[in-house]
């Protein structure tokens, strides 16, 4: 079996995502595994979801995505965060059980129809006579064919790890083999580096867990993926500890031996989760810094300290860890490191994810130069469906900024590119107030069962949700005299959805029949979007604006050098993005109303 | 960037002592050199004789500047070449010019155009070049250099700054509110921040536009048939503009008429006057027109002996009739246009109302399309103050934030998270 509409390579979260989307789409789909044992593994940290990326990992069950019902079925502990705020930012994150995770997302894709696993190592991409993509070569020698292929390969480009004055190699162990891959990358495709780190594994059963404040899993049995029925595993709970004045003082006696100070290590690494010692450099003010110790697994002693990633020296990292309260005893299983690795520009891919000079090739994850699972899995179901479509011949999926996290996080990618490993934050959704995660099969349902990406059962659910809350904003519309509200007077009169915006104002005030009729989630989901209604109509200007000029198609192969006053840096980021929409090109930083109303008339002129 | 080069004459239209051409653009050197021969080093001013290139015949003895790219006005290669300002020779070495291949005349403000392009100036300092360039008395000159100084630039910059850093500290709170590196905020102080802000914008709004610069402060005469409007508007321009005749209804549509006075600019209106009744259809449609005036005006003179207006100031005309010697109650200056008596009490009485009406040139002036951006600004800020919700508050923010980017040209949502970036220790 070799004949394939579209090969996926690499099994972590992107590439499983693209599978079986892709399969969902119709397409016969092959996902291919150096190792199919750790297809769905997760090699950080064991949780899934968080602020903005908790939108992300919905917005992907929405489109009957895996990772939200893989997490649900691993789940030990849940954390709503921001729950005292606004719905639109609040961030479903859930630990999960680490050989569970796995375990859920490799029988899924056991169980999805048109997927085949095929255990291997791709080495290089394969052309025919005209230069078009027909498949790929395997380290065997053995060819597979497919119309398209997605490749998921994390950060098998150039990585190295680095851990005080050691060096090693990372990536593959046939090395000399994935080079090739590697090769035809390089020469088609900029290329860039950064960085990440990780913590040290502790010993769970050397941590004195009595002198530490813990922090249980959430009561309320939400669960990540509306369409779980529970949560099957039995609880854990988290614990806090900090850093100290002299934790801070070994590692900065020992700075000079980390490769992040000795210049060693040149890629970028996030702003938003620095090692332990550039926190300690950079906020040398501060006393101590917060560390949660999370459990990886139910029948697993390890223990993963989030906060303290690190690359220094194995001894001065031994130091450090029993300095800490409650780790004064604690082993270290597994040192931390940083690791550096090549990405590429995600500014030559399209909106679709398809590498622009190399049809048919789409990239999804950390090759991209994002970081986190959630947004590897986003890209993977994009990249599997945009596949499916360009070996099928189907409509492409984009979604935009208007519509999802999803949306802003692939306009971010292919237009601005990226600077430090690319993270969701609810901070670059400008239309936040819309985008929820408890709306997101309400968003997106729709796209999703147009694009074939839904299984039956979540077609019919889409279908009564849909009609659900139909009924519930028919009944919301209905006047009410505010005395019968217990508020003001008979002449006030308001609708139901308009009087929700008054503070003390609930639905059982208003309509107290609809809690017997419907779930408490719709329900809840009726009257955030009552409560948001005046600001989101605030905003349709806004998102009109970006989806009439999204409309505004702009040639391809736009030669921005011709247009006179484009300043040189707009010409450079124009060329390199090639946006397709004047939208696009207005979004590209730096580019201002005046480049734009130049190159909307160069554009005009061409097509005269 | 664009190909083309471009040059212009850019001091005054010749005939002159000196006439300033300046070539901008990637062939400006190689263009320079064609006519010059050899050019000096850049940033030294030389003589050099200018030939064209066709034919070797003598153009014209010339100071020739250069200025590479781009650390000049354009952010391109830039020459300037200082010739005798004749039109015989302006129009010869024109014309050598666009000879060459890749040159062309600029077009009206687009050597501003480039400096804008390439990020030399933003829009507000390229409003107040414009604004510059024109400018006929001294108040517009001043608004306008202090636009082209970046006057607005930084004040605009400074609220964004001031909301920027409070934006950072809700985003903080609303994307790592897990952490406790990040110190929470309180509602109330951010809203005090927000606050100071709201009222410095409604400070700076509630300056006179710096239109009035400009156009002038609009000053209508209005009154009855054959009340003298016309016959004092001459004697406030100081030339006879307006046709002057006994006869009722001489004029039929309205007169504007800019003049200077004291640096200021005024543009002085005669109005049809306001009959109670015509048959003319032509005069009704003049005072119609008469009406509109007077709502738009900045100043009313009113000179019927009827009462004034509501805010018009009402004048004793034709003071020197016989019986008319006494000002009579209400009027405030009474007035012959004929003898000028009066006509400086008059001066002073408008003048005393220019404080009002035109920005003050101590603080920065906006342009209509500026006012416009940042007066929707404030009800964005006013969303900010009036709930509690650190959603809603960063939702005012951002939207007001967007208004002050489009005022500069400038914009980025990465600037919000780099001051978060930069003020928090963030991640675990």
């Amino acid at each position: 079996m070799s004949n394939f509409d579209v090969i996926v390579v690499g099994g972590g979260h992107a590439g499983v995502e693209a599978a079986a989307a892709s399969a969902r789409r119709g397409a016969r789909t092959a996902l291919l595994s150096f190792d199919p044992a750790k297809i769905g593994f997760m090699s950080c940290n064991p949780a899934i979801g968080g602020l903005g990326k908790g939108h992300l990992v919905r917005e992907v069950d929405a489109f009957d995505g895996l990772m939200a019902k893989a997490t649900d079925a691993a789940g030990i502990h849940y954390r709503m965060l921001n729950r005292s705020k606004g719905n639109a930012v609040q961030g479903p994150r859930v630990q999960a059980d680490r050989k569970l995770y796995a375990a859920a997302i490799q029988r899924m894709i056991a169980d999805q129809h048109n997927l085949h696993v095929v255990a291997g190592e791709a080495v290089a991409l394969s052309f025919d006579q005209k230069d078009r993509l027909n498949g790929l070569y395997l380290a065997a020698g053995e060819r597979l064919h497919a119309r398209a292929i997605v490749l998921a390969t994390g950060t098998f480009l150039g990585a190295k790890m680095f851990r005080g004055e050691e060096r090693l190699t990372g990536g593959r162990v046939n090395e000399a083999a994935a080079t090739r891959l590697a090769q035809q990358l390089d020469a088609r495709l900029p290329m860039a580096r950064l960085k990440t780190g990780t913590p040290p594994r502790l010993d769970g059963r050397t941590i004195d867990w009595a002198k530490l404040d813990q922090q249980i899993s959430d009561k309320d049995q939400w669960t990540m993926s509306p369409i779980s029925t529970g949560r099957p595993l039995p609880q854990l709970f988290c614990a806090i500890t900090r850093t100290n004045a002299r934790t801070h003082d070994i590692i900065r006696q020992s700075l000079h031996r980390s490769p992040l100070f000795g210049g060693d290590i040149a890629g970028v690494g996030p702003r938003y989760c620095p090692s332990i010692e550039d926190k300690i450099h950079r906020f040398g003010d501060r006393d101590g810094h917060q560390i949660f110790l999370e459990p990886e697994g139910l029948d697993d002693p390890l223990i993963y300290p989030n906060g303290i990633s690190t690359s220094l020296p194995v001894d001065v990292q031994h130091d450090m860890i029993r300095s800490i309260t409650g780790l004064e005893n604690a082993v270290i299983a597994m040192p931390g490191y940083a690791v550096e690795y090549d990405h590429i520009d995600p500014r030559a891919l399209d909106a679709t994810l398809e590498i622009r000079n190399i049809p048919g090739v789409f990239c999804a994850g950390q090759i991209n130069g994002t970081t986190g699972y959630e947004e590897a899995a986003g890209q993977g179901l994009i990249a599997g469906l945009n596949a499916a479509a360009y070996a099928g011949n189907m409509a492409s999926v984009i979604l935009d900024r208007a519509s999802s996290y999803l949306g802003v996080m692939i306009d971010d990618l292919v237009l601005q590119g990226v600077t430090e490993p690319y993270r969701m934050l609810t901070a670059r959704a400008e239309f936040r107030l819309r985008l929820r995660a408890d709306n997101a099969e309400t968003r997106l349902g729709g796209i999703a069962e147009e694009a074939g990406a839904l299984g039956p059962q979540r077609r019919a659910r889409y279908a009564n949700r849909k009609q659900a809350l139909a009924e519930i904003a028919n009944r919301l519309d209905v006047q009410i005299r505010g005395k019968d509200v217990g508020h003001g007077n008979a002449t006030d009169v308001r609708t139901g959805a308009e009087w929700l915006r008054t503070t003390d104002i609930s639905i059982d005030d208003i309509a107290p029949d609809l809690r017997t009729r419907f779930a408490t989630e719709l329900i809840s989901e009726a009257v955030e979007d009552a409560r948001y209604a005046p600001y989101v109509a605030r905003q349709s200007d806004e998102v009109a604006r970006l989806r009439s000029n999204d409309a505004i198609a702009l040639p391809q192969h736009l030669e921005y050098c011709s247009i006179s006053g484009l300043s040189n840096e707009m010409v450079e980021r124009l060329s390199t993005a090639a946006p397709t929409t004047l939208g696009a090109a207005a979004r590209i930083r730096g580019i201002t109303p005046a480049a734009l109303t130049a190159i909307m008339l160069h554009a005009k002129r061409l097509a005269a | 960037m664009t190909d083309d080069t471009i040059f212009a004459v850019s001091s005054g239209a010749p005939p002159a002592a000196i006439a300033v051409l300046r070539i901008s653009g990637r062939g400006a050197r190689s263009a320079a050199l064609r006519l010059a021969g050899t050019l000096p080093p850049k940033r030294r001013a030389a003589v050099r004789r200018l030939r064209d290139p066709d034919d070797g015949r003598l153009l014209d003895s010339a100071l020739v500047l250069v200025f590479d790219g781009p650390d000049t006005a354009t952010g391109e290669d830039l020459v300037e070449l200082h010739l005798h300002g004749g039109r015989a020779v302006v129009a010869a070495v024109e014309q050598a010019l666009a000879a060459m291949t890749g040159l062309r005349r600029a077009e009206p403000g687009e050597f501003t155009r480039r400096a804008l392009a390439a990020g030399r100036i933003d829009l507000t300092e390229a409003e107040g070049l414009g604004d510059l360039l024109s400018a006929e008395t001294e108040a517009q000159r001043r608004a306008a250099i202090s636009a082209v100084d970046g006057g607005i630039r930084r004040r605009i910059q400074d609220w964004s700054q001031n909301l920027l850093s409070v934006s950072a500290r809700i985003e903080a709170e609303l994307d790592f509110s897990d952490e406790d590196d990040v110190a929470s905020v309180t509602v109330a102080d951010i809203q005090l921040h927000i606050s100071a802000i709201a009222t410095d914008i409604r400070s700076i709004l509630d300056q006179p536009p710096v239109e009035r610069l400009h156009d002038g402060i609009s000053i209508v005469l209005a009154g009855p048939p054959n009340s003298g409007k016309s016959t004092l508007l001459n004697a406030m321009a100081d030339r006879d503009v307006a046709i002057v005749s006994p006869i009722a209804g001489t004029t039929r549509d309205r007169i504007d008429v800019p003049i200077s006075r004291n640096g200021i600019a005024y543009r002085l209106s005669d109005t049809a006057g306001l009959a109670e009744s015509t048959d003319d259809p032509i005069e009704a449609i003049g005072i119609e027109r008469a009406r509109r005036a007077i709502a738009t005006a900045d100043i009313v003179l009113w000179l019927g002996d009827e009462p004034a207006p509501e805010g018009a100031l009402w004048i004793h005309a034709r003071s020197d009739e016989p019986g008319r010697d006494r000002l009579p109650t209400g009027r405030i200056v009474a007035l012959s246009a004929r003898t000028r008596e009066g006509l400086p009490d008059l001066w002073s009485l408008i003048e005393g109302h220019v404080p009002d009406l035109l920005p003050s040139l101590d603080d920065i002036a906006l342009n209509q399309r500026q006012r416009t951006l940042l007066r929707d600004a404030v009800p964005a800020l006013d969303q900010a103050l009036a709930t509690q919700d650190l959603l809603l508050i960063a939702e005012g923010l951002r939207v007001a934030l967007a208004l002050m980017d489009r005022v500069t040209g400038t914009s980025d949502t990465e600037a919000m998270l780099d001051a978060l970036f930069g003020k928090f220790c963030i991640g675990k």
